[in-house]
């Protein structure tokens, strides 16, 4: 796990909701912290990112958002754009709004011809070596095959053209796992880890894509030790109860039963989750590395929070 | 915060369908399949739940084991209500396959027809991937069985997608895409094309980035896709006709976390600016009413003087627990002050909690809590507790 971030592109996934925008955002600001210029893309603009950064809004153009983090959202029309201007040389802007209309539909109907115009893109920049780093906020785990399986499928159906001849070197990047890796997030719950551990098994045979990590994200701490249980649990009977209700200057009973059911209740819900973190490490192989980022308590998005887990992230990847 | 139970009993009395809808990750699914069954359970109904996706074990309490789109008939027997089941609890899964094969075979002019698109390699690709193709079928399978009538009420889920609303508009995106003109010079006899295409800079573009050949394949498809095209047209109408009639609600589900609300606001908003009716607003897994009252001044107590309270209680403990784990004040410090911690860290989180069900119920949003259950909702009891509490007769917060 040491080198997750020594690899060039990063694909951030799990199933919606499981937080991919912030361990993007926070996968890209530690490399940042370390010394790495990192490019941070959000591939369903939805504006969370920014709200993460604590920015203005952001666009298909780069914009450093902190020092050495470059954030950007996809839009599959720009990149066409400059796929064009890149490629074939076809000028004018003039002329792409009809042509990006029909290119539109033809993407529609064509398996991965709007994917490809995502990765392709990421693979550029990566080829381009404008940056250390590229972190992709990637589709949910429902569309993320597709998404990576492009190239390898628009090779097989496109038998001539353009395209082909630029899916190899795109083909080169992506199945290298020295460079490009998938980050698959889950939350300890049964849904997302059920996704990951499904998607952990198609995804080298389906799309070449190495997997470089899983992170448990949203963990709660670990209330007790073993030791502490056995305290807590005594605790509960009534005559102790009784008499630590006694020793209190505040609240009286009522006061303390109200503060034993809530760590109960904190009890329970970190035991859930705890089994579905085993279910989690069980279902991914076991040199994948496992890490694990905390719940927060307090506020969930912008740059405090950011930082806040980009620590503990650290402190999991070891220096 | 419950609305009284007759509310919203009174409000699904004269619905047929309810729709569920919300961001991802906030239990969706299973409170649609939870509100199916409390109501199967409490009313002279029959019942069908739609699911999309359910987890497993929800799949297996429904008795979906296995894949497929026929219904089957959920026992009631175990939800675990203090009267005995009046209606009906009938649950089924969309499978999207299985869907768009029956479509083709239902709208293809022949049978020939339908073999050649079902045969067609780009037909699997296509109606996988194509977006909105899930939203598509989900609308789809909601009017069949809407029109086959064997139902008093549907409770749809809805897929995830990138938008949550999505499913709104796929019907008629599904339409105009194959109505699409571009769509029928697409498919015009190769021929004639070839001799006017060769001038028009979208042909020299997508020549040079996807072969000639590649545009013969998808020309091909569409033009026996094009055969149905009237078909689709006619449904994606009625599907938008039903999402309107009056007998249609829309349940938004989230949990009170900031993203998940902040999107159940921006969807409330939109179903309104669609002119659809938003029937019941489901906060979902919040924190029972524990973090006020006596109760925070104590833990502040435990944290600021766990060490005295710990040596009071080992002081006071009876002779046969003097071996016992409350025998060591260490131990029993570090207990009280983590039960201390855990509490304000909680009450952090009912704070945020309690200050975005505000805002929900500021956009004049009904909201109906559903706290977090002692386990995962996966069994039929779970589920209908769960359903008690969007009916708002469940009992005191669970413990």
């Amino acid at each position: 796990m040491i080198d997750l971030l020594a690899r060039d592109l990063l694909f951030v996934t799990g199933k919606g909701g499981v937080g991919k925008t912030t361990v993007a955002a926070v996968i890209g600001m530690l490399a940042a912290e370390r010394g790495q210029k990192v490019l941070v893309c959000e591939t369903d603009p939805k504006g969370d990112l920014a709200a993460l950064y604590e920015c203005g809004p952001t666009g298909f153009t780069p914009l450093e958002v902190s020092p050495g983090v470059f954030a950007m959202s996809m839009d599959t029309e720009a990149s066409l754009r400059e796929y064009l201007k890149l490629n074939l040389r076809v000028p004018t802007v003039g002329r792409i709004g009809p042509v990006a209309k029909a290119f539109d539909f033809v993407a529609t109907a064509a398996p991965g011809v709007r994917e490809i115009l995502t990765v392709g893109k990421l693979c550029y920049e990566v080829r381009e070596r404008t940056y250390d780093l590229v972190v992709v906020d990637a589709s949910p785990t429902g569309h993320i095959l597709g998404e990576l399986a492009a190239p390898v499928g628009i090779n097989e159906l496109v038998r001539v053209g353009a395209v082909r001849s630029q899916t190899q070197w795109m083909l080169d990047i992506l199945s290298d796992p020295a460079r490009t890796g998938v980050v698959l997030v889950a939350t300890p719950e049964e849904m997302p880890v059920r996704e990951a551990v499904e998607l952990a098994g198609r995804l080298g045979a389906e799309t070449g894509v190495a997997l470089a990590g899983v992170v448990a994200n949203r963990v709660l701490p670990e209330l007790f030790a073993r030791s502490e249980e056995a305290a807590f649990e005594a605790l509960s009977a009534p005559a102790r109860t009784r008499d630590l209700a006694g020793a209190l200057d505040s609240g009286g009973r009522d006061g303390l039963a109200g503060v034993l059911e809530a760590a109960r209740l904190a009890l329970r819900i970190r035991r859930g989750g705890a089994a579905h973190l085993r279910t989690l490490r069980d279902g991914i192989a076991p040199e994948v590395p496992l890490v694990i980022l905390p719940y927060l308590f307090g506020r969930s998005t912008g740059r405090r929070a950011v930082r806040q887990l980009a620590e503990a992230l650290a402190e999991e990847l070891g220096e | 915060m419950s609305p009284p139970p007759s509310d919203l009993r009174r409000l699904l009395a004269a619905k047929q369908v309810v729709i569920a809808c919300g961001p991802g990750g906030v239990g969706k699914t299973t409170t649609a399949a939870a509100l199916g069954a409390a109501l199967a359970a409490s009313e002279e109904w029959r019942v069908l739940v739609l699911t999309v996706d359910p987890a497993r074990r929800l799949a297996d309490a429904l008795g979906l084991g296995t894949l497929g789109n026929d219904a089957r008939r959920v026992p009631l027997d175990q939800l675990g209500g203090s009267d005995r089941p009046r209606g009906e609890l009938w649950a089924a899964m969309l499978d999207t396959k299985q869907s768009w094969d029956h479509l083709v075979e239902r709208h293809a002019p022949d049978r020939a027809s339908a073999q050649r698109i079902l045969a067609n390699p780009l037909y699997r690709n296509i109606t996988g991937r194509f977006a909105g193709s899930h939203e598509y079928i989900a609308m789809e399978r909601l009017y069949e069985l809407h029109g086959e009538g064997r139902y008093d009420l549907l409770v749809v889920d809805t897929p995830p997608s990138r938008d949550a609303l999505d499913f709104l508009d796929a019907p008629e995106r599904m339409a105009e895409f194959f109505g699409s003109r571009l769509l029928r010079w697409l498919v015009a006899p190769s021929r004639s094309r070839l001799v006017e295409l060769a001038s028009r800079p979208f042909y020299q573009v997508a020549d040079r980035i996807l072969g000639t050949q590649f545009l013969e394949d998808v020309a091909e498809f569409f033009l026996l896709f094009q055969a149905m095209y009237d078909g689709f047209v006619t449904r994606a109408r009625g599907v938008s006709a039903l999402l309107r009639d009056r007998a249609t609600t829309f349940m938004v589900v989230t949990t009170l976390e900031h993203a998940p609300a902040q999107e159940a606001l921006r969807l409330a908003d939109e179903l309104a600016r669609r002119n659809l009716e938003l029937g019941l607003v489901v906060a979902n897994k919040t924190l029972p009413d524990l973090f006020d009252g006596p109760a925070v001044e104590v833990a502040d107590e435990l944290r600021a003087r766990a060490r005295p309270l710990a040596e009071a209680l080992a002081a006071g403990l009876p002779q046969r627990d003097a071996a016992g784990p409350l025998a060591d004040p260490t131990t029993v410090t570090r207990v009280l002050e983590e039960i201390g911690q855990s509490f304000r860290d909680y009450r952090r989180v009912a704070a945020r909690e309690a200050e975005l069900l505000a805002r929900l119920s500021a956009a004049h949003l009904v909201a109906v809590t559903v706290p977090h259950l002692a386990r995962d909702v996966s069994d039929l009891p779970a589920l209908g507790e769960v359903g008690r509490w969007l009916l708002g007769e469940a009992g005191v917060a669970p413990a």
